[in-house]
């Protein structure tokens, strides 16, 4: 784990969507699916992302287009240099065998937009699983390439979905979930996406009876677990998080409801993505 | 041998141990709060609240080093009323909760203090000696003696509650500040602050990793000047201390009880101990007095003041 940034070369850059841009990094990072670091801009701030490229020597983050941070971090180039710290957080729980298979049976990944950053390297880790993305529009579905779409089990099936109807079935994931649970009977369910889909998904494993785990997006700081502001509840996002299994989330009662601007006001999810997300009024990421 | 007495007295606060969560380390919430109490801390102090929200430094705001951390935060708060709201029904967390103010000037502090009416909390710290937060603490001269008494004896006015005066270790004779303090009505001390401010740079990137550029230095860095003024103000003032500086383990907290401490805050070392620092300190504390044939914590309390 890096403690203090180590400045990195941003060795490629991939459009992914017209609002996601992908940054590679030529590093080996000790890291589990689920865990995200922090990258500095210097001069202008540090943000927490997801890892969604994994290997040996590399790895790589997505980003999507939200505020005066990821507008600055889509116009750099590769041959420039940021900072990382991390990676930080909790993983995943993966069971993975020696012949690299999930232990715990057949999984379901539910992604929604840019949620599916934290749930690409799981993906790769996982053998047996069918994954439903869905996004706004045809043109915001990432990765379409990297994973095969709608090939036949045990390989990686992804099932897509558009709010509009552009791609795949019209509609969001979850609208899905009875239908895949009868033709796939998987055993566990991963999440990552806006946290109302997230909410649906977790009331569906508590229904069924399935183990289930989701990655949370809060305001993160410090990454070390001291300042306080990703707090949920009593939970630090960033070190208990950003994945929290259905044991804790049920409880949880910010999950889906709460979150904090960053001067720690708790406000409701809607204010808090209002407040956080809105582009040119104020900008955070 | 009988078991031995963890229990401390600050400012006629009784505590079950003498471990507090010192203020701006996981205090933003009642959940974190709650936790913290449930992991042992005798008491448990809240993130400063100010009159209006500030929004703080942009990251980074802490950056490690090899004897400790940097923070720049700079009191990052939701401001007074949306804290209330916050801290409402404190009796939850289990254990005493400390208020921690700040503010610009008296006029700040007189209306922070006017919210408070009607909350659970045990004490009011009242923090003198921000390093990284301009308007404030340090940046605003809060931290002589004359700035310290002018505050304190306004803030007396506005309380009932127990009054703690946060002191700055930025300072050349930190027992007149405290006896400052005391003279205007203070019941306790809590010393120290971070120190510095200092700084870190990345020398890739050519500039300080701070986005303050400077922060305050907590962790290992500090504790032997947290100690020695902690030692200094025992001697200058009658009021008891709350000390705060780098302790991490039950040696460094019978440590800074013996330079005259009645209770010890402990905030960096949750990043190297976890929020299980606070049970874990309390243990190591009994098991050191067991060995050591103590009774009581009374018998820690300056006892490292021998002529």
């Amino acid at each position: 784990m890096l403690l203090e940034p180590i400045m990195m070369k941003i060795e490629e850059v991939i459009q992914e969507s017209p609002l996601a841009r992908s940054f590679m990094f030529r590093k080996g990072l000790e890291y589990q699916p689920g865990q995200f670091v922090m990258l500095w801009i210097p001069g202008l701030d540090e943000k927490p992302f997801s890892i969604s490229y994994h290997g040996k020597d590399f790895f790589g983050i997505t980003v999507a287009l939200k505020g005066k941070f990821t507008h600055r971090l889509h116009e750099m180039k590769a041959g420039e240099w940021v900072g990382i710290r991390g990676p930080f957080g909790s993983a995943f729980n993966l069971v993975v065998s020696e012949a690299n298979l999930l232990d715990v049976g057949r999984a379901c990944v539910v992604g929604g937009g840019v949620g599916m950053a934290s749930l690409a390297t799981l993906i790769e880790r996982l053998g047996d699983l069918v994954v439903v993305q869905g996004a706004r529009t045809a043109s915001d579905l990432l990765y379409r390439n990297r994973f095969k779409v709608a090939g036949p089990l045990p390989t990686k099936d992804m099932l897509l979905c558009t709010e509009d109807g552009s791609a795949g079935t019209k509609g969001v994931p979850t609208d899905l979930l009875e239908d895949l649970y009868r033709h796939y009977r998987f055993d566990v369910l991963y999440t990552c996406g806006p946290e109302a889909m997230m909410v649906k998904v977790l009331d569906f494993a508590m229904q069924y009876n399935i183990y289930m785990q989701a990655s949370l997006e809060r305001y993160i700081k410090c990454a070390v677990g001291l300042c306080g502001q990703c707090s949920c509840n009593g939970l630090r996002l960033c070190i208990e998080g950003p994945v929290l299994d259905c044991e804790k989330l049920r409880t949880l009662e910010d999950f889906g409801r709460y979150a904090r601007l960053r001067n720690g006001r708790r406000v409701s999810i809607e204010e808090y993505l209002g407040g956080n997300r809105r582009p040119n009024k104020h900008p955070s990421a | 041998m009988a078991e031995v007495d963890l229990s401390t007295e600050l400012c006629g606060i009784r505590l079950q141990n003498p471990t507090v969560l010192a203020s701006g380390i996981l205090g933003t919430s009642k959940g974190l709060l709650k936790r913290v109490a449930q992991a042992g801390a005798g008491a448990v102090t809240i993130k400063s609240l100010s009159l209006e929200p500030l929004p703080g430094h942009n990251n980074p705001i802490v950056i490690g080093f090899e004897a400790g951390m940097l923070n720049a935060v700079g009191y990052a708060n939701p401001g007074i009323k949306e804290g209330a709201k916050e801290f409402s029904n404190l009796k939850e967390v289990g254990v005493p909760v400390i208020a921690s103010v700040i503010g610009r000037g008296v006029g700040d502090f007189m209306k922070v203090m006017e919210e408070l009416w009607g909350l659970d909390f045990a004490a009011v710290e009242v923090s003198l000696s921000c390093p990284h937060t301009p308007g404030y603490g340090m940046l605003a001269g809060q931290n002589t003696p004359e700035a310290t008494k002018e505050i304190v004896s306004v803030v007396r006015k506005c309380t009932e509650l127990p009054l703690l005066v946060k002191l700055s270790p930025n300072v050349l004779e930190i027992g007149n500040v405290a006896m400052a303090a005391e003279e205007a009505g203070a019941d306790g001390i809590t010393a120290v602050n971070t120190l510095g401010p200092g700084m870190v740079i990345n020398i890739e990137a050519r500039q300080p990793i701070l986005d303050f550029k400077v922060g305050g230095v907590s962790g290992p860095a500090l504790r032997p000047i947290a100690l020695r003024c902690v030692y200094d103000i025992y001697k200058a003032v009658k009021i008891p201390i709350l000390g705060v500086g780098g302790i991490s383990t039950g040696r460094h907290a019978i440590e800074m009880l013996m330079a005259g401490a009645s209770a010890v805050g402990i905030g960096t070392a949750v990043y190297s101990r976890g929020v299980e620092v606070f049970g874990l300190v309390c243990s190591e504390i009994k098991e050191w007095m067991e060995a050591n044939g103590c009774a009581s914590t009374k018998e820690l309390i300056g006892a490292a003041h021998v002529s």
